[in-house]
């Protein structure tokens, strides 16, 4: 035998003890080829793309869970951008009807997130993008799986600030229409976002992309943290080595599970994206990892270094093991959905202002953090403003989930259970730039980007 | 027929009867061990078997379910898995 029981043992306590899993397979679905000008049969052919690849997903999915043993946990669709689809039929109500059929598609087949009701407006928006950004609130009152994206800049393009003035209003007309505020974690601002990215609220379906893609998200932050743990005494390049080597192994078990997938449903096979994910699960969290380097609180100084040394040896074992990998592929640092994340905010070690520092330097963005309803929307665009220009300027995506949480205050917390954790209010710097933002229009594309 | 290669992993605290439960569920499902091997790792008594299930007349969930429950009633867990996957994650 060319296995020996160590390395056999190693795989198998992956997933029995260190919560290895597949997070996310996500079918990426053109939906261009539905479009008709009788909006009924529009939707009827919406419906059916939708439900009926959606059930051979789930199908497909479950045969590897059973050959690999690898749990796949979240089983996805991502869309054509919504915008697109429907420029001839461009009203309010054709978008929530649009969203309620998706809703019932994904629904129907036992999908729980159905992704792409979105836009791209980098550098103007269209009549439909208009309309579709004003109905969000709509649509996220009455859908439960519509998850909704904007990009808002792109490297090339600068940054669209007019775009960004839309957002706070409409999340703050959204937390009015959903328990709890619950929308508002179903919506992704991005600049550089990519149309391969399997995960969610962000996950769409390119227009770049073929009639189908499919795209899986490998996580792990569990093995991470415990070769960190039993490696103790190593200098920070040793650390980097045995991060690298880990990752490498799982993405090549993530990238076998992808490619099988994708062959048994004929579809190219997309992208692996190796972003580290946490779950609230015990010794499922990222912030996790950073605490087992050496420091005692995720936010205190020193990790900022520990969340770039993370990355880095994260993509690089990642990029020697997978010739496909894409996505966001960055590490998730949410704060709702990572349990040591959430003990960081509540002991008062990691602020807003640390957390969008951490995000410079290669995480994916400002993600799944709650602040005070009374925050005004100009904040909250400014807040936007902030961690996209990160991303303009640094030539990397970045993006932001904010859920702005009606009559509670910081130092407060909204438990919503599930994949969404629990939400510690943040405190928010109470000055405006009001007169700023107010300017509107575009930021300028940075200079790095003239590179013809 | 070309052999349908899995790894089963049984891990847990060493106690009599383990690789005879096993075996003999494997003998009636007609799934023929092609290896055996077992070490001590820490404090845990692990044990993987090369198994070819080309012969057997069940899918692989199947044999999951009935190695799942001997593994509760012997205090232990079981694992099985395609080769392929190791050979991924541990071969370049």
């Amino acid at each position: 035998m060319t296995l020996s029981v160590e390395e056999i043992y190693e795989t198998a306590s992956m997933i029995l003890y260190q919560n290895l899993d597949i997070r996310t397979t996500t079918l990426g679905i053109n939906l261009k080829d539905c479009i008709d000008s009788d909006f009924n049969k529009f939707k009827d052919r919406v419906y059916n793309k939708i439900f009926n690849n959606a059930i051979r997903l789930l199908k497909e999915a479950e045969k590897l869970e059973h050959k690999y043993g690898v749990p796949i946990v979240n089983k996805r669709i991502s869309i054509t951008p919504v915008s697109l689809i429907m420029e001839t039929h461009c009203t309010g109500e054709k978008y929530v009807e649009m969203a309620k059929t998706l809703d019932r598609a994904a629904g129907d087949a036992g999908i729980d997130f159905i992704g792409g009701f979105g836009a791209s407006v980098q550098k103007g928006m269209t009549k439909s993008d208009m309309v579709l950004i004003n109905s969000l609130p709509d649509v996220f009152a009455a859908t439960e799986r519509i998850c909704s994206f904007l990009n808002v800049g792109t490297n090339v393009a600068g940054m669209n600030l007019d775009a960004v003035n839309l957002i706070g209003p409409m999340l703050k007309t959204t937390a009015l229409k959903t328990k709890d505020a619950v929308g508002c974690a179903k919506f992704v601002v991005f600049v550089n976002a990519p149309e391969d990215n399997p995960f969610m609220a962000g996950a769409y379906h390119g227009i770049g992309e073929g009639d189908m893609s499919l795209n899986i998200g490998i996580s792990g932050p569990g093995v991470v943290r415990s070769v960190v743990e039993k490696n103790k005494e190593c200098d920070l390049t040793e650390l980097s080595e045995i991060i690298k080597r880990t990752v490498f192994k799982i993405t090549r078990g993530g990238e076998l599970i992808g490619r099988e997938l994708a062959k048994n449903f004929d579809v190219a096979f997309g992208i692996v994206d190796i972003s580290l994910a946490s779950t609230t699960a015990k010794g499922d969290s990222v912030a996790g990892i950073i605490e087992a380097f050496g420091i005692e609180s995720i936010g205190a100084h020193g990790s900022t270094l520990a969340v770039a040394l993370l990355m880095d040896a994260v993509k690089k074992g990642g990029a020697m093991a997978s010739g496909n990998v894409g996505g966001l592929s960055g590490t998730f640092i949410p704060v709702s959905e990572d349990r040591n994340m959430i003990d960081a905010v509540k002991r008062g070690a990691l602020s807003l202002d640390k957390l969008e520092s951490l995000t410079s330097v290669c995480s994916v963005g400002l993600d799944m953090f709650a602040i005070p309803g009374d925050t005004p929307a100009e904040t909250i665009n400014a807040i936007i403003a902030d961690e996209l220009a990160i991303g303009i300027i640094n030539n990397k995506t970045t993006a932001v989930r904010v859920i702005p949480v009606p009559g509670r205050t910081a130092g407060e917390s909204i438990d919503y259970g599930g994949l969404l954790g629990e939400a510690p209010i943040m405190h928010v710097n109470r000055y405006s730039s009001r007169e700023f933002l107010k300017r509107g229009g575009r930021l300028p594309a940075p200079v790095t980007s003239m590179r013809n | 027929m070309e052999k349908v290669q899995l790894f089963i992993t049984v891990i847990g605290e060493d106690r009599k009867g383990i690789v005879a439960r096993i075996s003999d569920f494997l003998y009636k499902c007609e799934i023929n061990i092609e290896d055996i091997s077992q070490k001590i790792m820490g404090s845990y008594f692990v044990m993987m078997m090369l198994v070819d299930i080309k012969d057997a007349g069940k899918p692989i969930e199947e044999i999951r379910n009935g190695l799942n429950s001997i593994g509760k009633e012997l205090g232990v867990q079981i694992q099985i898995q395609h080769e392929n996957i190791f050979k991924m994650m541990h071969r370049v």
